[in-house]
């Protein structure tokens, strides 16, 4: 395991009152693997890369009943030995705002050589042999690592942040919303480019990958995560989760996106918005979204059922799952939810 | 008869040099080709979808049509007459009836503005309807936009979410009964599980409103489940041009083939093919003669360099501008 997270909570103290941020979240990671973490704004995905990574502000109370980076207590570690061990050599990240990263008046070579020579001992060359390797692994010419940011396009300047983050050939990278806000084509080069990492890289890369948009998860992804209002609703292999969905969010949200592959597929919305993470909910936090909601959901916290070896569940009423999948498919079913009237 | 009739519109910038260029080398302004040559018809009711990257043009060409920039060049006929020649009492009867939704419902509503004061402004400000209309009509039209208006009239902007706030968004465009609505990218801000009642708000609308819309994306997912034509753009032109369905699976023009492939598709299984392009989207500063896709096409000929090829039919309603067909 690379990374084993087991109940971990995340709370911001602010003066209304506890935002739960992650309430509750496990979710392991293996060597090799690409986990995908999709959900909606709100949802905790940042506030979970920021308790990873430790960059969630002081006041914010971490627990965890574990929280492993290849068998290294990760919560527990002094904050000086993090930086120094875990961060870029174990962990790296590459930031949402990749665009605007990059220190514009550096060349983008010298701010990659100098991230090595700040953790190694490498020499000049060396550090350039390593800069070189992997700008070629994301598709950038060598030429470029003598030039300056506003050289680079955007989907460049994204890749040389992918580049960046793998130059201490970390075990685990977290890249958070990779894409968002590039053209297609430009994203398609670095999906690519993030694919190409996996085969090209010397050792094992695991990749976190979060973002809000299912299609690009799907394509990426070998396992899936859903998460809702701080907490994991459904996670399992990609394929399974596509096709065989326990949660009523889950199957929701399949409806909802369009695909340029089914055409005719009528599109539907879950209707309402996430909860406010301030208030005590005792029980399911989509119960009120959830047209499948019984008096039951609302008593008490559905527990993480494990349906099947390595598929999570995060609901009470996994036994009705075959009406239900019958059920989301028609438009009607999500109008009767009580946040649609 | 055509609602609107787009020929040949053209908008370009100018680049002044720099001091130091126009000293030593007497530099000439340099040419931003933002539009270029872009001619389409519209028909009463109907939705056409726009795509292409940043920079293709297709905000610019809709500023130009709802008359907020004059074009470099070209004509836009509104039913037949032709924009820039209307009188200042059509100009503000045109402005009744083409209207705009935008992108950011976080920025394009007036914070301090309740939800019916977004809403009845276009009432107040170009119509004379008395107090009482007003009224009325604002609270038919959020109603419309799927809010109750005893719920939300007095809300604030900051008291909503974000699909709540492009909701009033789209009643503010519609207040005024409008004919034809030039939505630019709606939903790249909302979440995904509200965009489709977002889609489905402007679909049913169009419908019982009977307005035509232009619906400008970069996003074919999100466009081949609205729009009922589509048209690809690259660099200020038009490339391909045809009924959805068609377009999406029957491309013909290599650029509007590479970005479909491009498009992820919400399924682990499916393999996606690599797009057949090279490089990175040109600027359209300077543009070399020839078609303008000529520098990332993997099929270009000689033909390609000097001839800038005509959008042409290559069957009924489905033109393409390539020199393969």
């Amino acid at each position: 395991m690379i990374l084993e997270i087991e109940n971990l909570k995340t709370y911001y103290k602010i003066e209304k009152g506890v935002v739960k941020a992650n309430d509750g979240i496990s979710l392991s990671i293996k060597e090799n693997e690409v986990v995908g973490l999709a959900g909606e704004s709100g949802c905790g995905k940042s506030t979970l890369i920021r308790t990873i990574i430790r960059l969630v502000p002081q006041s914010a109370q971490v627990t965890a009943d574990k929280m492993n980076f290849m068998d290294q207590d990760i919560l527990a570690m002094p904050e000086k030995d993090f930086r120094e061990k875990i961060l870029w050599q174990g962990i790296a990240l590459v930031p949402q705002s990749a665009m605007n990263a990059l220190n514009p008046v550096y060349r983008v070579g010298d701010q990659c050589t100098e991230a090595i020579s700040a953790h190694t001992d490498y020499d000049k060359a060396e550090c350039e042999q390593i800069v070189k390797r992997l700008f070629d692994t994301v598709g950038l010419q060598a030429g470029m690592m003598k030039a300056y940011p506003h050289e680079f396009s955007g989907g460049m300047r994204q890749r040389a942040m992918i580049a960046m983050s793998l130059l201490l050939s970390p075990a685990l990278v977290i890249m958070d919303e990779p894409t968002t806000g590039l053209d297609v084509l430009v994203q398609e080069r670095i999906l690519r480019s993030i694919k190409e990492i996996r085969q090209k890289s010397e050792s094992a890369v695991s990749i976190l990958l979060i973002t809000h948009d299912i299609s690009v998860i799907a394509e990426m992804s070998d396992r899936i995560g859903i998460m809702y209002a701080g907490r994991l609703m459904e996670s399992a292999e990609s394929m399974e989760l596509f096709n065989e969905p326990y949660h009523p969010y889950t199957l929701g949200l399949k409806n909802a996106f369009p695909s340029i592959k089914a055409l005719d597929r009528e599109l539907i919305s879950i209707p309402g918005s996430p909860p406010n993470l301030i208030e005590d909910i005792p029980g399911c936090l989509f119960a009120f979204r959830c047209p499948f909601v019984i008096p039951e959901c609302e008593k008490t916290r559905p527990p993480d059922l494990e349906i099947k070896p390595g598929h999570m569940v995060h609901c009470i009423r996994t036994d009705d799952v075959e009406e239900f999948r019958k059920l989301a498919g028609d438009k009607k079913t999500w109008q009767s939810s009580r946040s649609a009237t | 008869m055509a609602i609107l009739e787009v020929s040949d519109l053209k908008q370009y910038f100018y680049l002044q040099p720099t001091f130091l260029g126009k000293l030593v080398g007497g530099a000439k302004p340099r040419i931003i080709k933002a539009v270029d040559g872009v001619s389409f018809t519209m028909q009463h009711g109907e939705i056409l979808g726009v795509a292409g990257e940043s920079g293709c043009g297709k905000s610019t060409a809709c500023l130009a049509i709802a008359k907020l920039r004059e074009p470099t060049g070209g004509d836009i006929l509104y039913k037949e007459r032709n924009i820039a020649e209307m009188s200042k009492s059509e100009t503000r009867n045109y402005r009744r009836e083409v209207q705009l939704i935008f992108q950011d419902p976080y920025e394009s509503l007036n914070p301090r503005y309740t939800v019916f004061d977004s809403v009845a402004e276009p009432l107040r400000a170009l119509t004379d309807k008395s107090k009482a209309e007003i009224r009325e009509r604002t609270n038919e039209t959020i109603a419309l936009a799927g809010l109750t208006p005893e719920e939300y009239k007095n809300r604030y902007p900051h008291q909503m979410s974000g699909g709540e706030r492009q909701r009033v968004g789209i009643a503010q465009a519609l207040v005024l009964e409008p004919k034809l609505v030039i939505a630019d990218e709606p939903l790249s801000m909302l979440d995904v599980s509200i965009r489709a009642g977002i889609l489905d708000l402007i679909r049913d609308l169009s419908k019982r409103m009977n307005f035509s819309c232009i619906y400008i994306s970069h996003d074919l997912s999100i466009l081949s489940n609205i729009s009922e034509r589509l048209m690809i753009m690259y660099l200020g032109r038009i490339m391909e041009l045809g009924v959805t369905r068609d377009v999406i699976t029957d491309a013909h023009h290599p650029y509007a083939r590479a970005l479909i492939a491009a498009v992820p598709i919400p399924d682990p299984a499916y393999k996606r093919p690599i797009p057949k392009i090279r490089g990175e989207v040109a600027q359209p500063i300077d543009p070399p003669p020839g078609c303008r896709f000529q520098t990332r096409c993997l099929q270009v000929m000689d033909i390609c360099r000097d001839t800038e090829p005509p959008l042409k039919e290559v069957k009924p309603g489905h033109a393409v501008a390539c020199h393969l067909y």
